[in-house]
């Protein structure tokens, strides 16, 4: 069932991906609504899906790698809806949808099995420590693909040559005041995502910090995003270099999520 | 029932003449009266603007016509007959349906794509409408050429992007800023170009503007005109470090802010965007500063560079334009033709002659033990009927008259003849 509702959900995610590139070379209100529809359907599945698994086990289902890997894909779809909800940026489909569609294909790829949950993993704050760190990078994702918007948008204006998506793309302006209000919510997320995990190692690990390398690459992580706040209050580090940065957090976090998981070292293995 | 077209326009006769032949203010509504009265014409419309002259008509002889309409025009005009001869096009049937959809999809305007002529063409209608003086055919043309109009502003991308340097500064201020009614604009010098993109600019949403220029007088004098702020001329440097558009058109025959100086800028600004516009020649900005990060300079050429490449991409939406009303005017000589009266004859009839047979038969399969006589009987009857009822329109429809094609595109109503589309 759960395998089922889980592979429609990656059908209707990669129909979406595949119609939002189209209307990057074609503009069509139609195939905007359509990715809309795809997308919205993919992640109503998705949902069942997380809580059928939730059904099965009695816990969030973000044990496992497959699992993590798609709660990630998830939480992405949920901060894009919100963004959308809030601001109506015209082609973050085309941006966003190819990021979920990796992330849920990737985690198609990795073993599903339902493990029970080792007693040491039996707690409250790991679920919320967890929800915490995902929503919190799933908004380094939206900064990631804003930025990525907001450099295709500055190369035009900079260059003087305003074709192709230049009339459709949002001012640069509003890509990166809506790139800085996605890394003011995913940092204290981030940092709260830190703190439950600290004091959940010292209940479970008796102690509060054990340099594995998960805890290393969030540190690394939480400082760029620290950076990126501070420099832009600061020395008004906005802009080209905020994008710049928030495409570099991003991929920082990536490397922290499947290279560790590659490692398979460390206290987190199970992640 | 044709269609005539006689006019002019800019393609093909200078202001000079245009303006000897515009029906302007009051000389419209006369000039349409008494163009609807030439004997040649039935119904009549008159497009008058300040690149056109145009009258519309249905008229029988497109080329008696044609010869009252010239001589109209030089009469009510008080010109020579013959001047007129060359600076007149004539179109009828086809070629006057394609001429008016093109009009109105402003294909045939100065700037293709721009959207007052259908505006125009609007009132021109409504003028003729309130006067009375058209009928089927005129109406049917211009509610066709409004709906085509509205179609390829609708399909194509003819009347995006900007085409006038003042008009791609404000393209550009909207992809560089969310909201231009929370910036300021400095205006830095003046000359006509400089005043007339600020102008856009603050009908596009800036209400801030700021003015300097070496005298100050006239920076005040200015400032008013904006309903802005005067700024001393050596204090716009200072300035620049609140102001997002800045407009620099000065005499300075070298530049007036250095790469080194906006560097500052940038520094004191925290390095929002902004956007420089030189307009002056030669250039009063060091084109070095454009290197500089979220700085965006645009100097007269670039400017010039973004309007060439959207006329470019108008040209190439035109063409979708001109398939769009290729297509058009085929559904509207299929309305046209279905007017006459021969093949509307013919649909009445047939119609008539199936619904009988239906009825015929159905009633003969209910009754299954009728003779041959008796069949034959009901069918005559039947025929007998419908010929009787058949009779008065068939005959109305041959008789025609002038009002024969409001009296065909009745009966195709009443009877339910399909032919025509629907708006």
């Amino acid at each position: 069932m759960d395998v089922l509702l889980f592979e429609l959900a990656l059908t209707c995610y990669f129909a979406a991906t595949m119609v939002s590139i189209t209307e990057l070379f074609k503009e069509s209100k139609i195939t905007m609504r359509i990715t809309t529809a795809l997308a919205g359907l993919g992640f109503a599945l998705h949902t069942l899906t997380i809580i059928y698994r939730y059904g099965i086990s009695g816990h969030i289902p973000i044990i496992n790698p497959h699992e993590a890997t798609s709660f990630f894909a998830w939480c992405v779809l949920f901060i894009f809806f919100l963004l959308q909800f809030r601001y109506k940026v015209n082609l973050l489909a085309s941006f966003v949808m190819p990021i979920v569609f990796i992330l849920m294909l990737s985690s198609s790829m990795l073993p599903r099995e339902i493990k029970p949950l080792s007693p040491v993993l039996q707690s409250y704050w790991l679920e919320i420590h967890i929800v915490l760190a995902f929503l919190g990078n799933a908004a380094f994702a939206l900064a990631f693909g804003i930025g990525v918007m907001y450099l295709v948008q500055e190369h035009y204006v900079k260059s003087k040559h305003l074709g192709g998506l230049f009339g459709r793309l949002p001012s640069l302006q509003s890509l990166d005041e809506i790139n800085y209000k996605l890394i003011t919510i995913g940092f204290p997320l981030l940092t709260l995502a830190i703190i439950t995990g600290v004091f959940w190692a010292e209940s479970a690990w008796g102690s509060y910090w054990n340099w594995d390398p998960r805890e290393v690459w969030s540190l690394i992580t939480w400082f760029i995003y620290a950076i990126i706040l501070h420099a832009r209050l600061v020395a008004g580090w906005r802009g080209k270099r905020a994008a710049l940065l928030s495409i570099i957090g991003f991929l920082t976090i990536l490397i922290a999520f499947f290279g560790i998981k590659l490692l398979k070292k460390g206290l987190h293995v199970f992640l | 029932m044709r269609i005539l077209v006689v006019g002019l326009n800019h393609k093909i006769a200078d202001v000079e003449v245009r303006e000897k032949l515009a029906f302007s203010g009051e000389k419209l509504e006369e000039g349409l009266a008494r163009f609807r009265e030439l004997a040649e014409i039935q119904e009549a419309i008159i497009l008058s603007t300040c690149n056109r002259v145009e009258l519309y008509a249905n008229v029988t002889d497109t080329t008696k016509a044609s010869e009252s309409v010239k001589t109209f025009l030089s009469e009510f005009h008080a010109i020579n007959r013959n001047s007129l001869e060359n600076s007149l096009y004539i179109y009828d049937d086809v070629t006057a349906v394609k001429h008016v959809f093109r009009v109105a999809s402003s294909l045939d305007s100065m700037v293709v794509g721009e959207p007052q002529i259908l505006g125009q063409l609007k009132d021109a209608y409504e003028l003729a409408l309130s006067k009375k003086t058209t009928g089927i055919l005129l109406n049917k043309l211009m509610k066709k050429a409004i709906s085509v109009a509205k179609r390829v502003r609708t399909e194509t991308h003819i009347a995006e992007n900007a085409v006038s340097i003042s008009f791609a500064a404000v393209e550009l201020a909207r992809k560089i800023f969310t909201d231009l009614s929370r910036k300021v604009c400095m205006l830095v010098g003046a000359g006509e170009m400089a005043e007339l993109a600020a102008r856009h600019l603050v009908n596009n949403g800036i209400q801030d503007v700021l003015v300097a220029n070496r005298t100050y007088e006239r920076a005040c004098d200015l400032s008013k005109e904006f309903n802005g702020r005067p700024v001393k001329f050596d204090e716009f440097i200072s300035e620049m470090a609140r102001t997002d558009i800045v407009i620099c058109s000065t005499g300075s025959p070298t530049y007036v802010v250095t790469k080194n100086q906006m560097q500052k800028v940038m520094k004191e600004r925290k390095q929002k965007q902004v956007f420089l516009i030189d307009i002056s020649v030669p250039r009063n900005l060091d084109p070095g500063i454009n290197e500089l990060e979220n700085v965006y300079l645009y100097n007269i050429d670039d400017l010039q560079g973004v309007v060439d490449s959207n006329m470019f991409e108008r040209q190439k939406e035109a063409e979708k334009a001109e398939r769009i009303v290729a297509e058009e005017i085929e559904t509207f000589l299929k309305w046209q033709a279905s007017l006459d009266s021969v093949p509307t004859i013919r649909a009445l009839r047939d119609k008539a002659e199936e619904m009988k047979r239906e009825e015929v038969e159905k009633l003969i399969h209910k009754l299954p033990s009728l003779g041959d006589r008796e069949k034959e009987a009901i069918e005559y009857m039947a025929a007998a009927l419908m010929n009787k009822l058949m009779h008065p329109p068939t005959a109305a429809l041959k008789e025609g008259g002038d009002d024969k094609a409001s009296l065909v595109a009745l009966i195709r109503r009443l009877y339910g003849i399909n032919g025509e589309d629907k708006e």
